[in-house]
């Protein structure tokens, strides 16, 4: 089964403060970057439910990025920070149910980092193009392919 | 509370190999506290025994359900029609949820998720230690509230080993010494005299030691029609 017209599906969990404001604004300056990237802002990444991120694997999802506001500057003091132990956490359970736990990743960044919001999504993109389809995607167009 | 902690994904897969269709039963009580068998991990174990499966080809129905108790009949009655769906249960609850399901649906194949380990409390968040052994015969009120049978490695009665040094115990250096803890405490609240009584053998027959043990209570008891 070959690579070609991979298009990834990348869901962005952004926070209300910072992420989802960067992304904002990379929207405002009209900075260009990959529409596999589509973004969810919850009121912070401390907010963040495992289950969430578990679900969009199963629904199909390639990636997921956890977006909140710069260590130190969160919002509600620490949700981010807890939001990093819940995504180490969320690596732990994806390598063991063999989908990869590189799937997921945490970036931080502030509200006025439109520029930023759009490197860390080309570096998501790419990275996630790198690893290829998620086995729970590929086994489904597996089957499919074999009938 | 009771403190109990998944087992590893593998470990859990491995019991219900060839499962069509499973249901994870999470408890309200204890394993909620401790992060090992509530909603959440209930929902997240049956979210990764799914993809799991279908990674591997073989893909399993696994729904879960969590009800306020896994130890009461009548808490686990509301979970009777979704493991009558099942092929297999799996119980993240502790020892006596996994066996008040077995007992209760005998029909049906239910196994452990989780590894039952002590009675304890947790002393900071996600940090969780051991307090009590059920041994039976509380003997806290002379030792200042430390327990020597669950905290002391030897269940000394007595006072320290030789191994006890800087106030923690040779096995461990994050274990803290019980008794250097009731000398503390006791010598904190002007009590060191308690320590001055000399503490027969324990008598084990009211612990584990004494076989499976039953408390009846007759005054509370219903008569089989349910009368008092």
């Amino acid at each position: 089964m070959g690579e070609l017209g991979f298009e990834p599906r990348i869901v962005a969990l952004c926070c209300h403060f910072c992420a989802y404001a960067a992304a904002d604004l990379a929207g405002a300056l009209r900075l260009q970057y990959p529409d596999s990237i589509h973004v969810v802002k919850i009121p912070c990444t401390g907010d963040l439910d495992v289950r969430d991120v578990l679900a969009a694997f199963e629904s199909g999802a390639d990636g997921v990025m956890v977006a909140g506001c710069m260590e130190g500057d969160c919002h509600y003091q620490t949700g981010n920070l807890r939001a990093r132990k819940r995504v180490e956490r969320t690596q732990q359970v994806l390598a063991e149910a063999g989908v990869g736990g590189e799937r997921i990743r945490m970036y931080n960044l502030s509200s006025a980092m439109g520029g930023r919001w759009a490197e860390v999504a080309r570096e998501m993109d790419a990275h996630i193009r790198q690893l290829g389809p998620s086995p729970l995607r590929r086994t489904a167009q597996q089957s499919a392919g074999e009938r | 509370m009771i403190v109990a902690e998944q087992k590893p994904l593998e470990e859990i897969r491995n019991l219900i190999q060839g499962a069509e269709k499973v249901l994870v039963v999470g408890c309200g009580t204890c394993v909620t506290v401790c992060f090992s068998g509530g909603e959440k991990e209930a929902g997240i174990l049956a979210s990764a025994v799914r993809m799991a499966s279908r990674v591997d080809g073989r893909p399993q129905q696994v729904a879960h359900a969590v009800v306020q108790r896994q130890c009461e009949w009548e808490y686990i009655d509301a979970v009777r029609d979704q493991v009558r769906e099942a092929d297999l249960v799996v119980s993240l609850g502790c020892g006596v949820g996994v066996q008040a399901l077995a007992e209760r649906f005998p029909d049906k194949i239910v196994v452990p998720g989780l590894n039952t380990v002590f009675m304890g409390m947790p002393v900071e968040q996600g940090v969780w230690s051991e307090r009590c052994q059920a041994c039976g015969d509380c003997l806290l009120g002379l030792t200042g509230g430390v327990c020597p049978i669950a905290r002391c490695s030897k269940q000394l009665l007595n006072g320290p080993c030789g191994g006890s040094v800087n106030g923690h115990c040779e096995i461990n250096a994050d274990t803290d010494c019980a008794w250097q803890l009731i000398y503390d405490r006791l010598k904190a609240q002007g009590r060191l005299e308690l320590l001055l009584e000399i503490q027969p053998p324990k008598d084990w027959r009211t612990s584990r030691d004494g076989g499976p043990r039953k408390i009846v209570r007759e005054d509370l008891r219903l008569n089989p029609t349910g009368s008092i």
